[in-house]
């Protein structure tokens, strides 16, 4: 099980340039609305056409400009689930899973393949409604079913949750994730969400302005973004101007002190990070003495804004987040960051 | 009263409307595929007999099918003799008519969700299913709307009528010319006989464009 993309594609203004590899799993696309990942699910489907380049999926090649192979997308068969999930408003929930049975031709086997398809997706009586009068699960269910039935080879799911209400998406990711848990292909989930990304895929790549950024491991992505853009879309709320002092320092003028990092520090240092949860009270190492400007209640956490002593006034404030039961009465005056928490981006 | 004014209206515009339905669609369908440039060309000469006097339009059928034109004496040696025939009046109410059926459905299929095409394609289906099974129905109102309009306008189709089918009472006459005729022969209360008739037919398909769009509305909110 294999996916390989190597595409660009001039969108007039914007630029994609999509590369990445997959060996079976769920792999995430995470960026911001706008960055390229749905035009480049779009491409391996085949509903788009890429300028030049090359889409390779378990050995068979869909796409390749210098061979000129493009095959359609009735003849890629990769299951595609839309943002939308681009139910036929024209037909019954059972109309709509049959679609993606037409090229069975045994209607014993297409029965079956239906029987199993509604069982699986909890789908029991809603076989004669009209997506219209779906829920937004029901309606994820029902596109799944059609997708599913059609017995693609690889799976890309376009911001499945983006249509569900949010106390319902855990839920219907933990659901989503169990049914996808025997699929054999691979599966490309395109999200902009840093927490779904965390939770459903084994590798993820960080894409911005149309380029993948990192790509890897999900948790060695989030442990060492490399790049601004990245530290930003895996959720890191504190990144400033960096420069490198020597292979174990580095020196963030914005509040005038030395870091020590745990990574070694590379060339081509331009900034920092380190996560709102990741500072300590506690912590001795790497001090910055600290002021409070502002608190913000969440249900389970403050967030609260601190200033370096010395910052300058342009210089963005600190984020820090912290569980409540530990919220001291008086704000500290010194935080800490362990060495291995200190981010290092590069150009 | 000879009522083969109606029937030859109603014959020429049924015809005229089963053509235009497939042509204004298959246009409407391809043109909005088309590159920008192209697609502006294209659209202005696909529209511009919507705006154009019919007579304006009968003198390029006329052009055409003149029996003294190339393409008339052409057709001539295979006895085809098109001018002052009632299927004549077919091409003019046809050319007239075929904007709105393009317009419509143009409109229709702009409104049309393209990931709706593109998912029918991933699951394997072939674009002419996607094209009948789920696109026309989808597009279904405002593809009927359309075509009632289209109906409408062959039925009352007048100016380019008269240049290329003439009127000859039993052959080309249709209610339009009839009305002309009979007032200029100052018989008018048979002119205003035909008038009623074409009121009625015009009310009624109005009535059901109407209700085409009513049902539209409802089904989109």
């Amino acid at each position: 099980m294999s996916l390989l993309v190597d595409i660009e594609k001039d969108y007039g203004g914007f630029h994609l340039r999509s590369r990445f590899e997959t060996h079976g799993g769920i792999t995430g696309l995470l960026g911001a609305s706008g960055c390229g990942k749905s035009q480049t699910l779009r491409c391996i489907a085949g509903v788009q056409t890429p300028d030049k380049g090359r889409i390779v999926l378990d050995g068979v090649t869909l796409y390749d400009s210098e061979q000129h192979i493009n095959l359609t997308p009735q003849q890629r068969g990769v299951g595609y689930l839309f943002q939308s999930y681009a139910l036929f408003p024209n037909m019954t929930v059972r109309a709509n899973i049959l679609t993606g049975l037409r090229r069975e031709k045994d209607a014993a086997k297409k029965q079956a393949a239906f029987a199993h398809a509604i069982h699986l997706l909890k789908l029991e009586g809603l076989e004669d409604r009209r997506p219209a009068q779906l829920s937004g699960g029901q309606a994820q269910r029902v596109a799944l079913a059609r997708m599913l039935v059609s017995r693609p080879k690889a799976l890309l799911l376009d911001e499945p949750f983006s249509a569900i209400d949010s106390h319902l998406r855990d839920q219907l990711q933990v659901d989503l994730l169990a049914l996808l848990a025997d699929f054999p292909g691979d599966m490309v989930i395109v999200t902009h969400s840093r927490d779904e990304a965390y939770h459903m895929c084994g590798q993820i790549a960080v894409m911005d302005a149309g380029r993948v950024l990192a790509h890897g491991p999900t948790k060695q992505v989030f442990a060492d973004p490399r790049t601004v853009q990245g530290g930003r879309l895996t959720g890191c709320k504190n990144i400033f101007p960096a420069r490198k002092v020597d292979d174990h320092t580095i020196f963030v003028p914005d509040w005038g002190v030395d870091l020590h990092p745990a990574r070694t520090v590379e060339d081509g240092l331009v900034a920092m990070g380190v996560r709102a949860h990741y500072f300590r009270p506690e912590e001795a190492r790497n001090p910055l003495a600290v002021h409070c400007v502002g608190k913000m209640e969440e249900p389970f956490e403050w967030i609260i804004r601190m200033r370096a002593e010395g910052q300058t006034a342009e210089s963005p404030d600190i984020w820090w987040r912290v569980s409540k039961e530990i919220v001291p009465e008086i704000m500290p005056t010194r935080l800490g960051v362990a060495p291995e928490q200190v981010l290092l981006f590069y150009e | 009263m000879d009522w083969y004014p109606l029937y030859n209206s109603l014959r020429i515009a049924a015809i005229a409307c089963v053509a235009v339905f497939f042509t204004g669609i298959f246009a409407a369908y391809y043109v909005a595929k088309l590159p920008r440039l192209v697609k502006g060309l294209l659209d202005v000469v696909l529209t511009l007999p919507m705006v154009l006097p019919p007579t304006v339009v009968g003198y390029f059928l006329l052009l055409l099918f003149g029996v003294k034109r190339p393409f008339g004496i052409f057709l001539a040696r295979f006895g085809i003799k098109v001018p002052m025939t009632w299927w004549s009046a077919v091409f003019a109410a046809a050319v007239v008519s075929f904007p709105l059926m393009y317009r419509t459905a143009r409109g229709a299929f702009e409104a049309f969700d393209e990931d709706l095409a593109d998912a029918g394609r991933t699951l394997g289906l072939s674009n002419i299913y996607i094209f009948w099974r789920v696109r026309m129905p989808v597009c279904r109102q405002g593809i009927l709307a359309g075509t009632v309009l289209t109906f409408a306008r062959a039925l009352g189709e007048y100016g380019a009528t008269s240049m290329i089918a003439g009127y000859t009472p039993g052959r080309t006459a249709t209610i339009s010319t009839t009305v002309y005729q009979l007032w200029r022969t100052d018989n008018e209360a048979l002119a205003c006989r035909w008038v009623l008739v074409n009121l009625a037919i015009s009310a009624v398909v109005l009535l059901v464009v109407n209700m085409l769009e009513q049902k539209q509305k409802g089904k989109t909110r």
